[in-house]
């Protein structure tokens, strides 16, 4: 399943909730909750706890607007909107986490 | 409007820049306000201090980069700008990553700052 989150991890629970209750699947980070990704945040820790169990995808254009596109934490994979389309496309069904 | 009547206003900026409009709603009301020679502060904290984090680049999400417009400030004689120091530890952030000159405040030193302003406006 793909997981879609789009809250900063510090300001809404959104990213936890989809950690605590999705099965092992693709996480797509979009709009605020790409701030997830960046080095030295807590959200990074929680990303980099549940790599094991999933794929975690950014959204480039939202990490190069809010300047965070030189500072993902490894192992998380850049996509574009036709990468986001993709996504969608090859899993059986998705979650937004709003 | 006479020196004497100058209000001390403080904005606090707790908002991501491009997820939510409340930062660039913000940034329009500093410009109105200061055009009214109010004593004016901007604080940033939690999540507002991405706002001011050097390099965005927004041509991929067909949004206006309204980041520039915070080193323009200094040309309407608004030039508080106060970051929270816990905030930007938190993000694994530093006072180089930021785009304009700021004071780093403490949590206990903003709240003392906070409590004497006469109007606070939240973002």
């Amino acid at each position: 399943m793909l997981h879609i989150v789009n809250k900063s991890p510090l300001e809404r629970p959104s990213l936890d909730a989809c950690l605590r209750v999705a099965e092992p699947g693709t996480i797509l980070l979009i709009e605020d909750a790409v701030y997830a990704a960046a080095r030295g945040t807590a959200g990074a820790a929680r990303l980099a706890a549940a790599k094991d169990r999933f794929k975690v995808c950014v959204l480039l254009p939202d990490a190069e607007a809010r300047a965070i596109a030189d500072r993902l934490i490894d192992g998380v994979t850049t996509v574009g909107y036709d990468g986001f389309v993709d996504l969608v496309a090859n899993h059986r069904n998705c979650q937004s986490w709003l | 409007m006479s020196e004497g009547t100058a209000k001390k206003f403080m904005f606090v900026n707790r908002t991501a820049p491009y997820g939510t409009v409340y930062a660039l709603e913000s940034l329009e009301v500093v410009l109105i306000s200061a055009a009214f020679d109010q004593d004016v502060s901007l604080v940033f904290l939690d999540d507002g201090v991405w706002q001011l984090k050097k390099g965005q680049q927004t041509k991929g999400i067909e949004t206006k980069n309204f980041s520039p417009t915070y080193r323009a400030l200094e040309g309407y004689d608004v030039e508080k700008l106060y970051v929270e120091q816990e905030s930007l530890a938190a993000r694994g952030l530093a006072e180089e990553d930021l785009i304009v000159d700021v004071t780093v405040l403490t949590s206990a030193e903003l709240g003392k700052l906070m409590e004497e302003q006469d109007v606070v406006l939240s973002f």
